[in-house]
């Protein structure tokens, strides 16, 4: 088989990842080796579902020993089967970088004989790479749960990112759908990552040259939809991994009908629950740069989110109270909280106002659109100027907004629930 | 009422504000040499490379060092009439200090300020949607952008593949940045022809078009969210969406159909 077949077989096997950041560690270029990183990341292109393609996302191996029945790779599923060797993917990843085609490698595998003997194969390859390509680019490798803490330590030392993926929001999911893997056997490497990476970090304060052990930190993902749990479940679950493991990132993946096992949802007529992974999105990024916890957002008596609503625009909703903010008063968290204001224009507003006080012209030209913002902020004392609302018209108006914004594609099924609410 | 006419350069554009504010004049519109004839007096004072250093050290001494580089960027911004924003904004950095850099909702400030933010997107866009060929083990690439991103792209790359002789060629504006093993520099360049690849390079585009095909999801697809994210206007320098022919004889874009010209096409916002 040669390297093309190869890449398809082991790309088209990852593609399920929804991870293909390369942020978190900025490493400038350093004479003789090739490839840098920069902090925020770089996008290299996006395909056509619209998803972000920064690294060169492929497995090592799609050989498994397990048997979970949402992923394509189960070995009960009849699919072609193959392995890279490590100098191929080497050279490949090389080649490709050099084109800037891809920001670095995103490194997963399926469990080939055991965790120990896959995480040997992977730090062999990423050591190649890292060694004798002196690659000094961006390196993602996920950690095989249950292999050997040092080798996991080891994997660590080659990679900026490490992921463990958590796969189901809970533990009687994750007995039902995959036998193989157990809460504990995630948790563990987790905690491991956590540990050694802020071991290194102190180290490295005090020597110049200690070892750095997964610089960009570590991430996971979870599937959503195949399973029943709750979007407060998952909301809170995610808030725990941030506080608890401290992650640098939580991905949420649209469960993808794979497959016909009994225990998930049958494929015939099952559609993605891509705005549920919409609004998962919204609320972790309230959660990570917005300063709401996930009790804020949603809590027993309202455990899901609004399909018709932004997260952001409900928690508005919700407490008049904390409304209008005045603009050229309020902290800079309190402007954070208004919906339409994100954190570019609530940073122009903090410093436009030293100079002099807002007016709406104004805060127009800095650049905060009013769309939704109006409803909730005063300049000077006042309202936006002829403008009429009442909490019901506010509601309507904004999931009309809403709704123009995902527009009215077939995929979008949960849409159906606005042609009642947006008259 | 006056005009500027100078060579396109920030040193010549320097040499005018120089000229503005010594006479006090304030000038109603900057041309190019080729950029045809005023209907008003025409002043073209001589571009002095000593003067332009000057003023340029002197917005950072008397305003700021943050001051000097905003006008230096939003020299590099595709703003139409950008000179007299520019000069207006040096008008006030020199009287009022620092201070004007915070007058965010001033409608000349807000104007630079959005077209450095479509600048700064447009480079971190660049950044990854660029795309070389190795030619001889020489990495050839060509974009075509709307700002004149290349001398901040330039720093990136050079240290990016510090092991490697590049070549990137900007269409827009007609110059090209070439680097060899880490030593870099910026020339002048009427036209650029990439030149027919190997069979290893070819082998490499092919690989990278089938991955590209292979890691959507079906059942996901979004043409829209696709575009929001990378516009159009990337692709036709995007070894993805081209074929090996269409790379190497370079597919016609933007300026080819004249719709943009010398790259001044952003809209004036009033």
């Amino acid at each position: 088989m040669d390297v093309m077949e190869k890449l398809t077989i082991l790309a088209d096997a990852a593609k399920y990842d929804a991870a293909c950041t390369s942020s978190g560690v900025t490493r400038g270029g350093r004479a003789g080796t090739i490839g840098t990183a920069s902090n925020s990341g770089c996008c290299h292109t996006f395909s056509a579902d619209g998803r972000c393609v920064s690294l060169l996302k492929v497995l090592y191996t799609n050989c498994c020993c397990y048997d979970c029945a949402y992923c394509v790779n189960r070995r009960s599923n009849d699919v072609p089967r193959t392995a890279f060797t490590p100098r191929e993917l080497a050279e490949l990843a090389i080649q490709f970088y050099r084109r800037n085609y891809i920001e670095g490698l995103f490194l997963s595998s399926a469990v080939l004989k055991s965790p120990d003997y896959t995480t040997e194969r992977m730090i062999e390859t990423l050591r190649l790479l890292r060694t004798e390509y002196a690659f000094n680019g961006y390196i993602h490798a996920k950690a095989i749960p249950g292999a050997d803490p040092g080798l996991t330590y080891e994997l660590g030392l080659l990679a900026d990112r490490l992921s463990v993926n958590i796969e189901l929001p809970s533990e009687s999911s994750l007995r039902l759908l995959a036998p193989d893997k157990s809460r504990a056997s995630i948790f563990k490497p987790m905690a491991q990552i956590r540990d050694g990476a802020a071991q290194s970090k102190a180290e490295l304060k005090l020597y110049r040259h200690a070892p750095r052990f997964a610089p960009a930190g570590q991430s996971t993902q979870m599937i959503v939809g195949a399973t029943p749990e709750s979007d407060r479940h998952i909301l809170t679950l995610t808030e725990g991994l941030y506080k608890k493991y401290r992650l640098k990132r939580v991905f949420y993946s649209a469960y993808m009908p794979v497959s016909d096992h009994k225990n998930l949802p049958a494929p015939a007529h099952f559609k993605p629950p891509l705005l549920r992974e919409h609004r998962l999105y919204q609320a972790d990024w309230l959660l990570r740069f917005y300063g709401f916890t996930a009790q804020e957002i949603l809590d027993d008596s309202h455990p899901n989110f609004d399909a018709a609503l932004d997260p952001k625009s409900d928690w508005a909703l919700r407490h008049p109270e904390f409304f209008p903010v005045e603009v050229n008063r309020a902290d800079y968290e309190a402007i954070l909280r208004v919906p339409g204001i994100g954190m570019r224009g609530a940073e122009r507003i903090v410093a436009a106002r030293r100079y002099g006080p807002l007016s709406f012209e104004g805060l127009k030209r800095l650049g905060v659109v009013m769309k939704r913002a109006q409803y909730f902020i005063t300049c000077g004392g006042r309202m936006l100027p002829g403008l009429r609302c009442s909490p019901d018209s506010v509601y309507r108006r904004l999931t009309g907004l809403e709704q123009g914004l995902l527009g009215s594609g077939e995929s979008w099924q949960q849409l159906s629930l606005f042609e009642q609410g947006a008259g | 009422m006056t005009a500027y006419r100078y060579d396109g350069t920030f040193a010549g554009f320097l040499t005018c504000v120089w000229d503005a504010l010594e006479c006090g004049i304030e000038p109603v519109e900057f041309l190019l040499p080729d950029g045809g004839a005023a209907l008003w007096e025409t002043r073209e004072p001589a571009t002095d490379r000593g003067k332009a250093k000057r003023l340029y050290t002197a917005l950072a001494k008397r305003v700021s060092p943050a001051f000097q580089k905003l006008i230096a960027r939003g020299f590099l911004t595709c703003l139409p009439q950008k000179e007299l924003d520019l000069l207006v904004l040096i008008r006030r950095g020199l009287a009022e200090g620092d201070r004007v850099r915070l007058d965010l909702s001033n409608p000349v400030m807000a104007r630079v300020n959005l077209a450095l933010t479509k600048m700064w997107t447009e480079w971190d866009h660049l950044k990854g949607f660029v795309r070389f060929s190795d030619l001889d083990g020489a990495l050839v690439g060509e974009i075509e952008p709307k700002n004149r991103v290349l001398p901040l792209l330039a720093s990136h790359f050079a240290a990016r593949y510090s092991g490697e002789r590049l070549a990137l060629y900007d269409r827009t504006h007609h110059e090209v940045f070439l680097s060899d093993r880490g030593r870099w520099k910026l020339l002048p360049a009427e036209d650029f022809r990439m030149g027919p690849a190997g069979a290893q390079e070819r082998a490499f585009r092919a690989m990278w078009r089938n991955y590209y095909q292979t890691i959507a999801i079906e059942g996901r697809l979004n043409p829209k969210c696709q575009s929001t994210h990378m516009p159009k206007r990337y692709r036709h320098v995007m070894t993805e969406f081209l074929t090996d022919e269409e790379l190497e004889t370079g597919l016609p874009g933007r300026s080819a159909a004249g719709s943009l010209g010398d790259g001044r096409g952003n809209k004036r916002t009033p």
